[in-house]
């Protein structure tokens, strides 16, 4: 019973995985792309790494299991927050099937508040 | 669970060429941090999943490091990018 639910768990998980791939290829831009490249980092992991917590013999290997999940939900949203403030800061282009983009007014204004916070 | 986790490899291979085809592509350099980012991911997955098939837990301490070591990465090259532009 528990291998069946582990089997499920992992499956579902690696669809996801493939998922992310397919949208890494058929998005337009970058912010679309990290759309759906994040999915994976947070859901797909939590899938697999439930699937492998119910098949590992060792209490401990649960806990390193545990430990990866911990570290990538603090670690995923910051660096995709990162990635995507770099990204359109740094003047990438948007796809034209863009329908709002609500910074573009302070993009083109120059940023409020520039070099205070550039150098962290 | 042999049938599942092969299944599942064979997923991730699919994935991970995926996310290998725009790092190579790009165009930008945000595009190929986003898909290092998705093959880590990928990568973690597929150790995972291993450790499921056997039940060995031996390539676990791998996954943590692997997780920390992503993160630095990434950080690191956004912050190029917001300094040197695209």
């Amino acid at each position: 019973m528990l291998d069946a639910i582990a089997a499920v768990l992992i499956l579902v998980g690696v669809a996801l995985a493939v998922a992310a791939g397919l949208g890494l290829q058929r998005f337009p831009d970058v912010f679309a792309r990290m759309h759906a490249a994040t999915k994976p980092a947070t859901l797909g992991l939590v899938l697999v790494l439930a699937g492998a917590a119910l098949r590992v013999e060792q209490a401990g290997d649960v806990v390193k299991l545990l430990l990866v999940l911990i570290l990538q939900f603090i670690t995923a949203p910051v660096g995709a927050h990162m990635v995507g403030r770099a990204a359109y800061r740094a003047g990438t282009e948007l796809s034209p099937t863009t329908s709002i983009d609500e910074l573009a007014r302070d993009r083109q204004s120059g940023w409020a508040g520039e070099g205070a916070t550039d150098e962290d | 669970m042999r049938i599942v986790t092969s299944v599942a490899f064979l997923g991730i291979a699919v994935a991970g060429l995926l996310c290998l085809v725009r790092l190579v592509r790009g165009p930008s350099l945000a595009d190929r941090i986003v898909a290092l980012d998705a093959l880590l991911v990928v990568i973690v997955s597929g150790i995972a999943i291993d450790a499921a098939r056997t039940g060995e837990g031996t390539y676990l301490d791998v996954l943590v490091v692997a997780a920390l070591l992503g993160f630095v990465g990434t950080v690191n090259v956004a912050r190029f990018i917001e300094r040197r532009g695209a």
